[in-house]
């Protein structure tokens, strides 16, 4: 091999910028974020339920906020009616927040663990007020 | 499999024909198979445009320009740019357009009479004509702005690209596009008492943006919010109901229109 002197230390130190996030980590997994869900408002409900069962809203929300998002706007559809035959006005700004008004809690635990980074907030208010 | 000259050019001269007179095989085969999906066809399109000629809402706006003053022109905006968070930029480039005001002869440059100055000198408010046959819709790349079965011509800002093709399609230069973050500029009004409307967002940079017929309003079976706040000068009502508070004042006054001759039916009505 030619220039193996050269090759051998290349790889080496490729080998080494490559695996340091790997080593440096190693031991530290973030733990499964735990939001609470504690807001005066959901405080108050009786019984504490959001529009759909709560897997469904962890698992689905993305798709469920993006149906809504296109039935309010698109479609001109205000209602929404639940699994349970309740009707609930379509708005994030004025239904989900209303309740789920601790966006760092809330949003943020989860999505910063995930490394998501959603766009509601350059348009739609952050409930917390902090970014306007 | 093997073929001779002779066949080949059998095959070749029969098959062009079938190419020519593909109708007239068809009839041979099956007669009066053809006529039938076609004329099935055209009666399935027929339907669709009846559909399309009677919609049951078109909502349009009266403006009586006479009875408008410097005053409730303000009071107008004013109202609008709240419920809806525009910016103020102070800066034609920069400037947000849902609601303002311009001149007779920039708003009718079509129709302008340069011997008879009854109309020059008289406010007139220009806002998205919500145009029954809007360019803009025609011209987006992906449908961001779009016709609501009730006539409103609406934006997606989440879908919006920021293109800007509907700003150069529509007529009446009814679409501003944000150049730059226009929480910034809210954020420097607010230090100066400027308050937020929390119940509607506000839009972010590199999206274009209109006025809206307030659509979260009507949602509410509300009325647009200028409507609202000078009820003696604005009229909304529903267009397509002869019965409709605005077609009875459109039966007894003279309005205009802008820019008829350009075929987009705008939903906006001056009168004089």
């Amino acid at each position: 091999m030619y220039d193996s002197g050269k090759v051998i230390i290349g790889l080496a130190v490729f080998a080494c910028i490559f695996l340091f996030p790997f080593l440096y980590n190693r031991g530290t997994a973030a733990p499964q974020p735990k939001p609470s869900l504690d807001t005066p408002a959901i405080k108050a409900l009786s019984e504490k339920k959001c529009v759909e069962n709560t897997r469904f809203m962890i698992t689905t929300h993305m798709q469920f906020l993006n149906d809504w998002r296109d039935q309010a706007l698109r479609e001109g559809n205000r209602w929404y009616v639940n699994s349970e035959g309740k009707k609930v006005w379509i708005s994030l700004q004025n239904t989900c927040i209303k309740c789920h008004s601790n966006k760092k809690e809330f949003c943020d635990k989860c999505h910063n663990y995930a490394g998501v980074e959603p766009y509601c907030w350059d348009c739609h208010y952050d409930p917390n007020g902090s970014k306007l | 499999m093997s073929m001779d000259r002779r066949k080949f050019l059998k095959a070749a001269g029969l098959t062009t024909l079938v190419g020519l007179g593909g109708k007239g095989v068809f009839e041979l085969l099956r007669p009066g198979a053809v006529e039938a999906e076609m004329a099935h066809e055209s009666h399935g399109h027929d339907k669709h445009h009846e559909q399309e000629a009677g919609p049951k809402v078109r909502w349009a706006m009266l403006i009586d320009v006479m009875a408008l003053n410097k005053e409730k022109i303000e009071k107008i905006v004013h109202t609008c740019h709240y419920l809806h968070n525009v910016p103020n930029w102070g800066d034609p480039k920069n400037e947000i357009k849902w609601i303002w005001e311009d001149e007779y002869e920039h708003v009718f440059p079509d129709s302008y009479n340069e011997y008879n100055h009854i109309l020059e000198g008289l406010p007139f408010l220009l806002l998205c004509n919500h145009c029954d046959n809007p360019p803009c819709v025609r011209v987006c790349p992906v449908q961001a702005t779009f016709k609501r079965p009730d006539g409103l011509v609406a934006q997606d800002y989440h879908r919006c690209i920021g293109c800007r093709f509907c700003m150069a399609a529509c007529p009446y230069g009814s679409r501003s596009f944000n150049w730059l973050d226009p929480r910034v500029q809210l954020k420097k009004e607010m230090a100066h008492g400027r308050k937020l409307n929390k119940q509607f967002p506000t839009r972010m940079r590199g999206v274009v943006e209109k006025c809206n017929f307030c659509v979260e309003r009507l949602a509410e079976g509300k009325q647009p919010g200028c409507v609202e706040a000078v009820p003696d000068v604005m009229f909304f009502g529903n267009l397509a109901d002869p019965n409709s508070n605005v077609r009875k004042i459109l039966k007894e006054r003279i309005s205009l229109r802008r820019k008829l001759e350009l075929g987009t039916k705008p939903s906006v009505f001056y009168l004089i």
